[in-house]
């Protein structure tokens, strides 16, 4: 896999079928539903509990419009990841673009992803810092590995942005 | 230096005139009469005695530490330094203090701050 920047957007070249299907899979790996602690992470409280009213004002009016800047986020990244889903061989290898202006839907899509696998697995921070572990083994190791490969693609989107301020 | 009210003395000899003729009048009268305190009635609000609030990031071992950095600069306009500063302090001592004044100032940074999914939080300093 190759990652580099050109013009106005990032190119994701030589992508082989099991990293294409990763990237395939940040909608999915997004979405907290079914996992009250993901949700409860993904939609934490403003004063740790303590200010009832507070949190219930919270809840009304602030956590949908963070749902709302999530989804649409998630729903940029699915439009972009439009391009892997072409006709070729299945086992070809594949490119994606990502346009520069969607930078900011990717990192918060991405780390959305994170988050939830991180959650649903409960992943130490050892395991996380942790990146030469291998080889995938099991569903755990995958996981964290996914987390691992979205953390990567957030690295050289955040030094592409930092080089474009 | 300029003289401020408090050097005059003038106003403070006018003060003891009066409470002496009080004083003798209500001597004269066989009573002696304290003026009552009046208290008044806490009607103002947390808000309008201007407590600080805190916004508070909280350590998360997942968010990358350069994704942190970024969104202190974002937010609060911090320049590079001085939110890595943060961002360290966030990561050795499990938080930092990023800023501190109104409360609804500051639910609105915690609400950017959640919007890029940091555990941040409200808190009424000390």
């Amino acid at each position: 896999m190759e990652i580099r920047r050109r013009n106005d957007h990032i190119e994701i070249s030589e992508l082989d079928p099991f990293l294409a299907e990763l990237l395939l899979q940040i909608p999915e790996s997004a979405n907290p539903d079914g996992v009250p602690a993901a949700e409860q992470r993904l939609f934490s409280s403003p004063t740790n509990g303590k200010q009832t009213d507070l949190c219930a004002e919270w809840k009304t009016y602030v956590e949908p419009e963070l749902r709302r800047l999530f989804e649409t986020a998630t729903q940029t990244v699915v439009a972009d990841l439009e391009q892997l889903n072409g006709k070729e061989k299945s086992f070809a290898n594949r490119m994606l673009r990502i346009p520069a202006g969607h930078s900011d839907a990717w990192l918060s899509a991405l780390n959305q992803a994170r988050l939830v696998i991180a959650t649903k697995n409960n992943f130490t921070e050892s395991e996380l810092n942790d990146h030469f572990r291998s080889p995938i083994g099991s569903r755990r190791d995958l996981s964290l590995f996914q987390v691992n490969f979205y953390g990567f693609l957030q690295e050289f989107i955040l030094r592409e942005l930092e080089s474009s301020e | 230096m300029s003289c401020g009210p408090w050097q005059d003395t003038g106003w403070l000899a006018q003060i003891e005139d009066i409470e002496d003729t009080i004083h003798n009048s209500n001597e004269k009268a066989g009573t002696i009469t304290t003026a009552e305190p009046t208290i008044e009635k806490e009607t103002r609000s947390e808000e309008d005695l201007d407590v600080p609030w805190q916004v508070v990031v909280h350590n998360d071992p997942v968010n990358l530490m350069s994704y942190v950095t970024m969104v202190f600069q974002r937010v609060f306009g911090y320049p590079r330094e001085k939110a890595e500063r943060h961002m360290l302090e966030v990561h050795h001592k499990g938080r930092s203090i990023l800023w501190s004044g109104m409360r609804e100032r500051a639910e609105l940074y915690v609400q950017q701050l959640h919007g890029y999914l940091l555990l941040a939080t409200l808190e009424k300093a000390c």
